[in-house]
């Protein structure tokens, strides 16, 4: 398993072909109390880069874009009626949807975990 | 450096960890830990806000005789001592310059409240309606105000601040000396649930501050959570929702007009009520978690009919709340009304003001 990141703020975890996706912990607590999270719908294809899905919190509603392409195989359905999962938990139970990638090399433009930590350090 | 405004509680909220954010040009809290925990905890406990940017004035004339009353859309010799009443300063074409709680201190006496961000231009304008004869004085600096909201509050101010508190009617108000010092306590707010507001010296208000803090029931809250109470109870904000360019007809606020007397903008008003208005204020229900947000576009059978001035997620409701400006051929109450912004699409219903019911108020 592996987790890369990008520098919107959000998480892909990669195993197999499989790509799960999120938001960080630190993108979560800028965001506030989250309402609502936009689930995208199974078979959208997404391109990295793209409009993946809206998280709306007490503050704002805010666009999460795709880390990487691929097409929407799950989403975590628990998110519609306790959208606050991703408050508590961003980067485990918080994940937004599973995506079948179509290039798994896209994950080289991305940062890992240290990189990630090192990032949050200079811009926050 | 700064250059925004500050309350007297400023280095209070910094010592608590507050999210401090400008409001108008005040650096105001606007959640403490979670927006949601505090909007909860006001409607289930009681909730502190540090409500000191707003503005006061002191007049002390003759009620029956001054010019005031050409301003005001209340009749102010009408106003009982120790009831305070809510209102407008209007323009010529009836449209709002602020709105305004005036509290009737006694016989010839008043204190008037108005917004922060207007507080210059009403003192401003009530200076020019008031006679040489007369006192008017912007008491704003001194005056520091804590809003205590919450179904518990009418309990904890009357055992542990004043037993008197008690005895207080729904927009009623008595002075009371607090912390050696005269202060004036009334039961009004703006959250929906039973509450008060305690106008007191800037130099004691740390005392009562911390004293309320110290009570295990009763926790600071923010403007955020602020906001969402206020709008699940249908509350106009000046500024978003009631402004220059909007009259008390447009706004649904009618019945806060004192028809038996004249008053600058009564006759537009008159006009309007006769003719019909172009803009009516609706209240509209999300069908989803989805926030209506300010300056979203409103849309009705594929037509552009109006923008939203307020929204919120609401929690008592678990869905999005709002308020805007419609075509009121689309103000019925189940009108379904589209909201657009970029890409977000939220599909609401009118309905209903207040949207929140079961609050405390007036308990």
């Amino acid at each position: 398993m592996e987790i890369y990141f990008t520098k919107e703020h959000e998480w892909v975890k990669i195993e197999d072909n499989t790509g799960t996706i999120g938001i960080t912990a630190y993108a979560a607590h800028q965001l506030g109390d989250i309402t609502f999270v936009e689930l995208p719908k199974i078979g959208k294809v997404v391109k990295k880069g793209g409009v993946f899905s809206t998280i709306e919190s007490v503050k704002a509603a805010s666009d999460i874009y795709a880390p990487m392409s691929g097409k929407v195989i799950e989403a975590n359905k628990e998110l519609d009626t306790a959208p606050q999962i991703v408050n508590d938990k961003a980067e485990s139970d918080g994940w937004i949807a599973k995506i079948e990638l179509s290039d798994s090399s896209e994950k080289n433009g991305l940062m890992n975990q240290a990189l990630y930590e090192e990032y949050l350090k200079e811009n926050s | 450096m700064s250059t925004f405004k500050k309350t007297p509680l400023f280095e209070e909220h910094q010592k608590l960890h507050a999210q401090m954010a400008p409001f108008g040009s005040w650096e105001m809290p606007i959640q403490y830990e979670s927006i949601l925990a505090e909007h909860k905890h006001c409607r289930e406990a009681v909730s502190v806000f540090d409500i000191c940017h707003m503005g006061e004035f002191y007049f002390q004339g003759d009620l029956q005789k001054t010019r005031l009353n050409q301003l005001t859309s209340m009749e102010l010799s009408k106003i009982p001592e120790g009831r305070c009443k809510y209102g407008f300063f209007l323009s010529e074409k009836g449209t709002i310059h602020d709105d305004c709680i005036i509290y009737r201190l006694s016989n010839n006496e008043l204190m008037i409240v108005v917004n922060s961000e207007t507080t210059e231009m009403d003192f401003a304008l009530l200076k020019a309606f008031s006679g040489t004869e007369e006192t008017l004085q912007d008491i704003s600096y001194e005056t520091a105000k804590l809003d205590i909201q919450g179904p518990l509050s009418r309990d904890i101010l009357s055992e542990r601040l004043e037993k008197k508190i008690a005895e207080l009617p729904y927009f009623g108000f008595q002075k009371m000396e607090l912390f050696g010092v005269q202060a004036i306590v009334s039961r009004t707010g703006y959250t929906g649930e039973l509450g008060y507001e305690i106008y007191l010296h800037r130099d004691k208000i740390f005392e009562l501050w911390n004293l309320l803090l110290s009570q295990k029931e009763v926790k600071p809250a923010g403007l955020g959570a602020r906001d969402i109470l206020r709008l699940e109870m249908g509350y106009c904000l000046y500024g978003s929702d009631i402004d220059e360019k909007t009259t008390p007809i447009e706004a649904g606020l009618g019945v806060f007009l004192d028809w038996n007397k004249e008053f600058l903008g009564k006759q537009a008003l008159l006009t309007q009520k006769k003719h019909g208005v172009t803009q009516a204020r609706v209240g509209f229900k999300s069908l989803s978690r989805r926030a209506p947000r300010s300056h979203y576009q409103i849309f009705a059978d594929g037509m552009d009919v109006g923008q939203v001035t307020s929204g919120a997620f609401s929690p008592m409701l678990s869905s999005g709340i709002g308020m805007g400006y419609v075509n009121p051929e689309f103000s019925q109450i189940g009108t379904r009304l589209l909201l657009k912004q970029d890409n977000i699409e939220i599909e609401t219903e009118v309905t209903e003001l207040p949207f929140y019911k079961g609050g405390s108020l007036r308990k």
